[in-house]
């Protein structure tokens, strides 16, 4: 079973030692801890939920409130060796325009999107007609924040639209993590239910 | 209180090196009155300066020997508190121009043998801190862990981080504003008129006069309170509960106990303040204003620091509400630095930041324990 755990450990894998990182939606600062613990990162969150900043520092974690959407603009060019976007980039009013902002502030990013296209999804919505729910996307469609969701080859088309490189791909569902030198193969789009994305300029 | 303040019983470091003003001015014979609590680790990393705001004095967690109560931040600071004296050593200085020991108004001027009252040059937020670092030398002291402070403590703090960067690790400016607004501005303009307008204080000359403008400064000291509370503290702790009597008084006794806490409030503070000094601190506090004296915008001070920073707000603050403090994250972020924000949900204005208020404890102690981790302590 692959956890939220599993999660934030593939994205602590794939961050350098040492690096300054922006964490934006940083929730309660797992993943920022994580990395501050195996990475000796120079972290930083951006989260939405004050009560949830609040709570990061009071774990010793750098971390303000603000909005994906309207504070990335904030910081200088190339400001951080990486900048982390862990399934939230879905639930951003522009998600467009976050990734170009990600890759301007970030030299990396590792962006994590939970995948429409897997099979279960399809599977929901084909047999029922209805908005599929599943683990990774547990909402009703009325009261979702994933507004904006994706399949893993809308995000690679919207990459190379952009210029994006990808340099690799995790792809993951319950029994199985499989990684990508680059883009993922068209069966990750069927088959994975979780991507995560090292991408740079 | 005048003759006494030589004798509070606190530590005392003086300097005849004159200290120059911001105005051009300067200073010749500086002292300033402070306590210090914890001992300072053999290789003095482990000093945190706290500065005090307007009303505030060195005794920040001991006894006033003033009041005889206990330090104004007493809950914050001391043997297991957030900023904890088993670990480190916290320093608080009276500030210059203030009455408790420090030079100010109620100081002998040297060049006269008499008490300087309105010949003492105007003071700055950054005099103010130029005299906290002649402190920091004379103690021998290269870095400081942190700075923290409230409100005026706050505005220090930003101007040690803008002008002594070199010189801390860690910043805590708390329910503070870079540059006084108008309110801000309007709101120290009726107390000092207060002052001014009580015959009293004789154009200042009070000391010599064998006076003391009591009503003025109590009446300051009124309006200035009311703008460390907020509607909902005032509702919740007087409403328009009458004073000791069952019905109102159709006289102008004090019929509401919102009246008689607030006279209660202004006679207590004359017997710890200095009417001159109001208007010298008040003054410092209004002209502050961290991008002109800077000549740069806050990115531009803040950027490429070293220095990390935990700002906070409270909801409930309409002094130096959270916008003001945003205002500071925003240009810290811009400019790159390792900047905490938080803000905390509290109905009790401005003054919340002296209260019990256990989510602001969390956030303080989980930043220090990180700063200190960080510098090895």
């Amino acid at each position: 079973m692959v956890n939220n755990r599993t999660d934030l450990e593939l994205i602590t894998s794939l961050v350098d030692k040492e690096a300054r990182i922006l964490d934006v939606g940083c929730g309660n600062g797992e993943l920022l801890k994580s990395l501050k613990n195996k990475k000796n990162v120079k972290g930083q969150g951006l989260e939405l939920k004050q009560e949830r900043v609040n709570k990061c520092v009071a774990k010793g974690l750098s971390a303000i409130q603000g909005n994906a959407d309207s504070d990335l603009s904030l910081y200088p060019d190339q400001s951080f060796d990486c900048v982390i976007l862990s399934q939230t980039i879905q639930a951003t009013n522009n998600p467009k325009n976050i990734l170009i902002e990600l890759i301007r502030i970030g030299r990396k990013a590792i962006i994590s999107i939970p995948n429409f296209g897997y099979w279960k999804v399809r599977l929901g919505f084909a047999t029922y007609g209805k908005m599929p729910i599943t683990e990774k996307l547990s909402n009703n469609w009325y009261d979702t924040p994933n507004i904006h969701l994706c399949s893993i080859l809308d995000f690679v088309d919207l990459c190379r639209e952009l210029n994006i490189k990808i340099e690799k791909t995790i792809v993951l569902n319950s029994n199985n993590i499989k990684s990508f030198n680059g883009a993922p193969n068209s069966w990750s789009n069927f088959f994975g239910e979780e991507a995560i994305f090292l991408i740079k300029n | 209180m005048n003759n006494d303040q030589n004798k509070l019983p606190c530590s005392y470091f003086t300097d005849n090196k004159p200290l120059l003003l911001e105005s051009g001015t300067s200073i010749d014979e500086l002292t300033v009155a402070y306590e210090s609590y914890g001992k300072l680790n053999k290789d003095k990393s482990n000093a945190i300066i706290i500065c005090h705001a307007l009303s505030g004095d060195q005794f920040v967690a001991s006894k006033n020997p003033l009041t005889d109560k206990d330090g104004w931040w007493a809950r914050m600071v001391g043997s297991g508190k957030p900023i904890d004296t088993d670990k480190y050593f916290v320093i608080c200085a009276n500030v210059l121009g203030g009455c408790l020991g420090s030079t100010g108004p109620t100081s002998i001027n040297p060049k006269t043998g008499e008490e300087y009252g309105l010949n003492f040059p105007v003071i700055t937020i950054s005099d103010m801190v130029n005299a906290q670092l002649r402190l920091v030398q004379y103690l021998e002291i290269e870095k400081l862990l942190s700075v923290i402070g409230g409100s005026m403590g706050g505005m220090q703090v930003l101007e040690w981080a803008a002008s002594y960067p070199d010189k801390i690790h860690s910043a805590i400016p708390i329910a503070t504003s870079s540059r006084h607004t108008a309110q801000n501005i309007a709101f120290h303009e009726l107390g000092r008129q207060a002052i001014m307008a009580d015959p009293d204080w004789h154009g200042g000359n009070y000391i010599k006069a064998g006076s003391n403008p009591i009503k003025g400064l109590s009446i300051a000291r009124m309006t200035a309170h009311v703008t460390y509370l907020s509607e909902a503290s005032l509702t919740k702790k007087f409403g328009r509960r009458l004073q000791d009597k069952e019905e109102i008084s159709f006289g102008f006794d004090a019929d509401f106990q919102i009246e008689s806490y607030l006279r209660h409030q202004g006679q207590t503070f004359v017997d710890r303040f200095d009417a001159n000094s109001y208007l010298y601190i008040t003054r410092a506090m209004d002209y502050f204003d961290l991008e002109k004296t800077h000549k740069k915008s806050l990115t531009e001070i803040y950027s490429k620091t070293n220095i990390k920073f935990l700002i906070t707000s409270f909801t409930g603050d309409w002094l130096y509400p959270p916008s003001e403090n945003l205002m500071i994250v925003r240009a810290l972020s811009a400019g790159g630095a390792d900047v905490s924000f938080v803000n905390i949900n509290s109905d009790k204005g401005h003054d919340a930041f002296l209260l019990e208020e256990p989510e602001f404890d969390d956030a303080m102690r989980g930043f220090i324990n990180s700063v200190s981790l960080e510098a090895n302590i």
